[in-house]
């Protein structure tokens, strides 16, 4: 049976299963998102009023045997960006949505009586809305527990907590992943859109599934094949991200000047090593954690990690150095463990840990708390913030606001969204695509951290401006079209590298579909999907005006190179005549 | 001269995190490399920095440098 279109109106509590569209039918992960949100919601509404919808959607290769094809993409328009946002995430969801053949789930309208938390049960015919009076105010992991144990099976679950309740726009929504643990729909306050619509969590049963039809079994599996050895023999998706997790970074980028340190006072951090991926492969082995761990069934990379405290009790996993950076070098606490206790505390309230540790960052500068107060830090997260305080709701508005509240002045945001994790001024392909992408400052629009700093791709020498608008451009491109197959992110240090990645993930989209993309199709289908962003963007009132960086980072020269953001309008605004 | 020499990821097993060597005048970062056996490693060799900057193995060090080496890394 062909692929449907679940629609649910939260206004009257009904659905209705659609046929695709001729003209979605091509689309898949966030080139469909993008695709429907652009189509449906008016660019002008209040993300959290009742125009706003999400759409929830599976990558084209998702729930295939394909290596590395389990995420599933969210859109909407963003609370905390203003703009259209693609949130994508791993955990058990997107394989169970297409082998439910359910090729998007779109939530729109919301709850006149709005006293209500529903949960949302999807099965092959039906959605069902159920009262859960007894999951309000709860977080996710007790969400998570209660709905496996009323399933007793395998079932897909999407969950907000206390800050999403709130509808605090630094919350984010929680995914289940294969090991009984969460993944998040990251960045620009997603949660607090599923808040609005009072849906407190969502459940994709995954009893009645069959696989995904394959037009072409015999060509998908020898591409199959190509695409998995690619992956496995690159060095970085090999070796590297399966030895140290994604906090490999740290030293790399610190030893760079690009690590953003004391709220982007500095390019490195003198306790770097305190925090870095070899310190925290070292804790990991000593205390009997793992440091590989897929974050969906199907990767072969598995950059994620358990992490254990020194008595070997669990503390957290999917430990990434965004997280690690934002809550060491930026917030100064140099105790690995004490950042996993903050990590493992976020993933349960459901918020971003980037936005979440960057507020942080600055809220040392408004007199909050001291650089290195990690107690102070949790504290802020687990009494303040999760319990809606005053002061808790100021820290759970984000960066932005935070430095507006305060009078602050160093504000490191790009569309209301925090800056991650590498410095603009010295990573200045990366900081390219911060101001241009329509997503508000993201790493993962187009990491060209990759080819400034990491020699994948070529070499743009980070510290100079030359090339870097035409490098940030082609990776958000691809990066656009990568995020529409289900693929991970981390497919793309191969494919920057390896000849014969590239054409192999084509051939299995061919061979799933019985189509003939070319190269060519894809780059388009990535220059589409970005345009249509923009396109979003620009009605929502997001100009060129806001693709620019924050101004102290104009003339405040960054140690160790001393270099500054010294791009002009102009050749910033080139980014787009493609 | 004095050279610091900082190694990172799997090229720290079986060596060190961070030495300062002495080295006659003209020592490019690719001897040292072969000194340290990285150049026979299985892993290739990702990135070389100098005093926080990108350079290639055959750069000539100078008095005081900071050689940083690290296998092909990647995250996000």
């Amino acid at each position: 049976m062909a692929d449907k279109i679940y629609r649910v109106n939260m206004s009257n509590l009904s659905f209705k299963i659609e046929d695709v569209p001729a003209e979605w039918m091509g689309l898949g992960g966030r080139g469909l998102t993008s695709t429907i949100v652009a189509a449906e919601v008016d660019p002008e509404c209040h993300p959290l009023g009742p125009n706003n919808k999400m759409i929830f959607a599976p990558g084209l290769l998702s729930g295939t045997s394909a290596a590395n094809s389990g995420r599933n993409s969210l859109g909407a328009k963003s609370p905390l960006t203003g703009g259209i946002k693609e949130s994508n995430v791993g955990g058990t969801i997107a394989g169970i949505m297409s082998k439910l053949g359910v090729k998007a789930l779109i939530i729109e309208g919301l709850p006149e009586d709005d006293s209500i938390f529903y949960q949302l049960h999807v099965t092959k015919d039906n959605v069902e809305f159920i009262k859960v009076p007894e999951l309000v105010g709860k977080d996710n992991y007790f969400v998570l527990d209660a709905m496996l144990e009323k399933y007793n099976k395998k079932v897909a679950v999407m969950s907000i907590a206390r800050p999403g309740e709130m509808k605090m726009i630094t919350s984010n929504i929680s995914v289940k992943d294969p090991g009984g643990k969460l993944r998040s729909y990251g960045r620009g306050g997603l949660g607090a859109v599923m808040g609005s619509k009072k849906i407190k969590c969502i459940t994709v049963d995954s009893e009645k599934y069959k696989e995904v039809t394959i037009e072409d079994p015999e060509k998908f599996k020898a591409a199959s094949k190509v695409f998995t050895k690619a992956l496995q023999e690159n060095p970085i998706s090999g070796e590297g991200l399966p030895a140290f997790g994604t906090n490999v970074l740290v030293n790399i980028l610190n030893e760079a000047g690009g690590l953003p340190t004391r709220n982007f006072r500095e390019g490195t951090w003198e306790h770097a090593e305190n925090i870095c991926g070899e310190t925290m492969a070292e804790n990991i082995k000593a205390r009997g954690g793992k440091t590989t761990h897929g974050c969906h069934a199907g990767c072969v990379i598995q950059c994620s990690q358990v992490y254990n405290d020194k008595d070997g009790n669990y503390i957290t996993s999917g430990f990434e150095y965004e997280t690690i950076w934002a809550l060491g070098a930026n917030l100064g606490i140099e105790d690995l463990d004490q950042i996993a206790r903050i990590d493992g505390l976020m993933d349960d309230l459901g918020l971003d840990s980037i936005e979440t540790s960057v507020t942080l960052g600055l809220a040392v500068d408004a007199g909050i708390l001291e650089y290195g107060d990690g107690k102070r830090a949790y504290e802020l997260i687990a009494d303040e913030l999760a319990n809606g305080t005053p002061l808790g709701r100021i820290i759970g508005s984000g960066t932005h606001l935070l430095g507006r509240l305060y009078g602050l002045v160093r504000v490191p945001t790009v569309k209301g969204q925090a800056i991650p994790a590498y410095e603009p001024r010295s990573v200045k392909g990366q900081g390219v695509t911060y101001i241009t992408t329509p997503m508000g400052a993201d790493h993962t629009a187009g990491y060209a951290v990759a080819t400034n700093i990491l020699n994948s791709g070529g070499y743009v020498d980070p510290l100079k401006k030359d090339g870097q608008v035409e490098l940030a451009r082609n990776l958000q491109i691809a990066s656009a079209a990568v995020d529409s197959t289900g693929m991970c992110i981390f497919v793309a240090f191969p494919a920057l590298d390896d000849p014969k990645c590239l054409p192999a993930l084509i051939d299995m989209i061919n061979a799933r579909f019985g189509i003939e993309l070319t190269g060519d199709d894809v780059v388009n289908l990535g220059s589409t999907i970005l345009k249509t962003e923009r396109e979003f963007n620009l009605k929502a009132g997001l100009t060129s005006a806001d693709d620019r960086m924050p101004e102290f980072m104009k003339y405040e020269k960054l140690p160790p190179h001393n270099t500054t953001w010294d791009f002009t309008n102009e050749e910033i605004d080139e980014f787009w005549n493609f | 001269m004095k050279i610091t020499i900082k190694l990172f990821a799997q090229y720290r097993e079986g060596r060190f995190k961070s030495e300062e060597r002495v080295y006659p005048n003209g020592t490019t970062a690719q001897n040292i490399m072969d000194e340290l056996g990285i150049s026979t490693e299985k892993l290739p060799l990702g990135v070389l920095m100098v005093n926080s900057k990108h350079q290639k193995e055959e750069y000539i060090l100078q008095e005081g440098d900071i050689l940083a080496l690290f296998p092909k890394v990647g995250g996000g």
